[in-house]
């Protein structure tokens, strides 16, 4: 009796007693979880198993802009193309917030007075409606646009209607494969210039212009070189065939009205923490450089925004996932992402609810975890270095 | 350990036992029926806010075989993606939302497609002005696709066994599809016919549309419920083929008090006149006689929701009775 009093009194007992305890108890839940839901699935005479992946999905999608799909093709290249078509409203639509949320939070601290309230306007507007209304609003604008016989016509190659925008397609030729060569060396060497500089800069005090030599080694060299080689390339352009457009480079309502509410919602949360980045440095830091003769550009540019970053990427990094989980609203325009195509006409046209629900789940985990992943890094990399 | 595992397979058990759907119903007191989420003619809330329609009516006819009372029913809507989870899951006893009875959806989800309300077959609808006259001229067309439905596959399977293209425009509601189609989103609809002159009677001016003459399915639409519960299935089953039966032999809601006093059998089988079958169901012995009464036989169901003097116009055709050149046919009353 006494020794069992002893056992708990004693910390490092008690402690590990009572988690032992709370996994125990959780492994146990889970365990019942399973047991229940293959209990019920039994049953109810539904049948469970993965060989329905393996089968052909019988029914068309339309928006898969890397992958050919075909009726005929199995529920696994279904899911292919909407985890494509989710990584590509997600990267577009953080890409987009990212850029106007840095914008609208830095005028939102501007001192003219209308900028300033524009962007307060627009936050407050656009974070305290429901992303689905908006995605539905934007959605209903398109959807307005003139009909596809009508299409509002630019500069005779650019055609715009409620079937989306069509525009024309480049066609790569032989020839181009030395430009792209041309500009991945340009990228790498001018990566390599810009450490070099910087070294150089830090030793000798002696600027380089990193600038006007990466643009010229990315942007002139290659094209040079493209006409050179006689211009490789050539343009498909859109033409009306019967009841579409054929050929050509098309952009869906679906996709625009998703990658506008996404990322102009999203942008209003970031510009907050942008905001909120910027005026967690002291004066002091401001008033310091600006003593010492600095540009107010480069003010922001070298002082500023590289302190802010420290306070900025740890929110901004959830704003990417929740941008990234937010696109499985698609299927509330049609959107063919992931949880619509698989996690909607595949579940539906097999039953296997179960078993999409966890590919699906198990997908987004996989994506979030892996922004986090590369966010992280980058966070430590902006951290203060103590030397 | 064991005692514990052994105590969760018990609340397993009682989170997951059903006592036969037909007590639950009569002790919830109403019957939940599963419904479209607004199909004119079959399953749409009329000008009074009260449900109406082929389907609905197929609700009403099983809430007033189980209580007498047509009004003891809580229509719960489903989507095409939504209707087969909510009757998995308990969460209604019945669906009647223009299902089509196929193989998979019949063995392989667990469930019991007990009759057809209506034998219907897939279409497409276009606007007038597109000069289009056959499906096989769809090529290239964009087209407004209700997705979860047989209809998805047909459509595709159609377009490459003609070898012509398309672009799928998927929607999930029957509302999304008109919003579309009217907004020249899409050039062609696609669904069951019936759907497509739901759809059409809807539109502003219902001559600027046509439905094509190619039907490229069969789509037997009817009311389901869970496997395995055949009692419920059975009153299911019986509550549509007392509506076909009562038009077979000339029983009408107006004239059912006098055919009380018929001589002929199976009149009287069906009123519960003569017989038992009623407590055979564990229903009251007038259940036929009451949806009858109260809802009409299927000829009055079919005339006063989709037939040629309603807005949808649809004509008999393959649901007349098989006495009058169609496939309505139901199994003898005795």
């Amino acid at each position: 009796m006494r020794s069992n009093l002893n056992f708990f009194s004693d910390e490092r007992f008690r402690s590990i007693f009572f988690q032992t305890l709370v996994v125990g108890l959780f492994a146990l839940g889970i365990f019942f979880i399973v047991q229940t839901t293959a209990y019920n699935l039994e049953k109810r005479n539904i049948a469970t198993g993965w060989r329905f992946l393996s089968d052909p999905a019988g029914f068309d999608i339309s928006f898969s802009p890397f992958l050919e799909f075909k009726s005929t093709d199995t529920h696994l290249k279904v899911y292919f193309v909407g985890v494509l078509n989710t990584l590509l409203v997600s990267i577009t639509g953080c890409i987009a917030a990212t850029i106007l949320g840095f914008l609208v939070g830095i005028i939102r601290l501007s001192s003219n007075w209308l900028l300033s309230r524009i962007s307060y306007i627009y936050v407050e507007f656009t974070r305290n409606v429901p992303l689905l209304l908006q995605i539905i609003l934007w959605y209903s604008i398109l959807i307005q646009l003139p009909r596809v016989k009508q299409s509002l016509q630019i500069l005779d190659v650019f055609y715009i209607s409620n079937r989306g925008l069509y525009s024309p397609r480049p066609i790569f030729e032989s020839g181009f494969t030395y430009i792209f060569i041309a500009i991945i060396l340009a990228l790498i060497s001018s990566f390599f210039i810009r450490r070099w500089a910087k070294k150089r800069q830090d030793l000798t005090g002696d600027q380089y212009p990193v600038f006007y030599t990466s643009f010229g080694l990315i942007f002139i060299i290659p094209l040079i070189l493209f006409f050179i080689l006689g211009s490789p390339m050539s343009f498909e352009y859109p033409e009306m065939k019967g009841f579409n457009f054929k050929g050509g480079l098309v952009i869906r309502p679906e996709f625009i009205a998703m990658f506008l509410a996404l990322s102009i919602y999203t942008a209003a949360f970031i510009s907050e923490t942008v905001r909120a980045g910027i005026l967690s440095v002291t004066k002091g830091q401001r008033e310091a450089s600006a003593a010492l003769g600095l540009k107010q550009s480069w003010i922001m540019r070298l002082i500023i925004i590289p302190q802010a970053l420290r306070v900025i990427v740890p929110p901004l990094t959830s704003q990417y996932l929740n941008l990234t989980k937010n696109s499985s609203l698609g299927i509330a325009v049609g959107y063919a992402d992931l949880v619509h195509g698989f996690g909607g006409i595949s579940l539906n046209q097999t039953g296997q609810a179960i078993e999409c629900m966890v590919i699906v789940m198990a997908t987004y985990l996989t994506i979030s975890l892996t922004i986090s992943f590369f966010m992280n890094i980058y966070n430590r990399s902006i951290q203060f270095k103590e030397k | 350990m064991k005692k514990l595992l052994s105590i969760f397979a018990v609340v397993a058990f009682a989170f997951s036992a059903h006592a036969g759907t037909l007590d639950d119903v009569k002790n919830r007191g109403f019957l939940k029926c599963g419904v479209t989420t607004g199909l004119a003619g079959f399953a749409a809330p009329d000008d009074s806010g009260e449900w109406a329609g082929l389907d609905a009516d197929m609700c009403r006819a099983v809430a007033v075989a189980v209580f007498g009372d047509r009004s003891k029913v809580e229509f719960i809507t489903t989507t095409g993606k939504s209707r087969f989870p909510t009757l998995a899951s308990g969460e209604v006893d019945m669906l009647a939302r223009n299902t089509t009875w196929t193989i998979s959806r019949d063995v392989n989800l667990g469930f019991e497609f007990v009759g057809v309300n209506f034998y219907d077959g897939q279409g497409f609808m276009i606007p007038s002005a597109l000069g289009v006259s056959s499906a096989t001229e769809l090529d290239g067309a964009t087209v407004c696709i209700q997705t979860g439905t047989t209809t998805e596959l047909n459509l595709a399977d159609f377009f490459r066994l003609n070898g012509i293209s398309y672009e799928a425009l998927p929607i999930e509601t029957n509302d999304e599809g008109k919003e579309n189609l009217f907004a020249g989103r899409c050039d062609v609809y696609t669904t069951d016919a019936s759907g497509l002159s739901s759809t059409r009677a809807a539109a502003s001016n219902p001559d600027k549309w046509v439905v094509l003459p190619e039907i490229i399915s069969k789509e037997p639409l009817g009311p389901l419920v869970r496997h395995g519960d055949h009692q419920w299935g059975d009153v299911v089953r019986w509550s549509l083929n007392a509506m076909i039966i009562a038009e077979e032999l000339g029983v009408t809601s107006e004239n059912v008090d006098a055919q009380l006093g018929s001589n002929v059998p199976e009149v009287l089988r069906l009123l519960g006149v003569e017989g038992s079958y009623g407590e055979m169901l564990e229903l009251a012995p007038d259940w036929a006689y009451q949806i009858i009464k109260q809802i009409g036989n299927y000829s009055e169901s079919y005339e006063a929701n989709v037939g040629p003097d309603t807005p949808l116009e649809i004509a008999r055709g393959l649901n007349a009775l098989w006495t009058q050149g169609g496939i309505l046919y139901a199994p003898p009353f005795r």
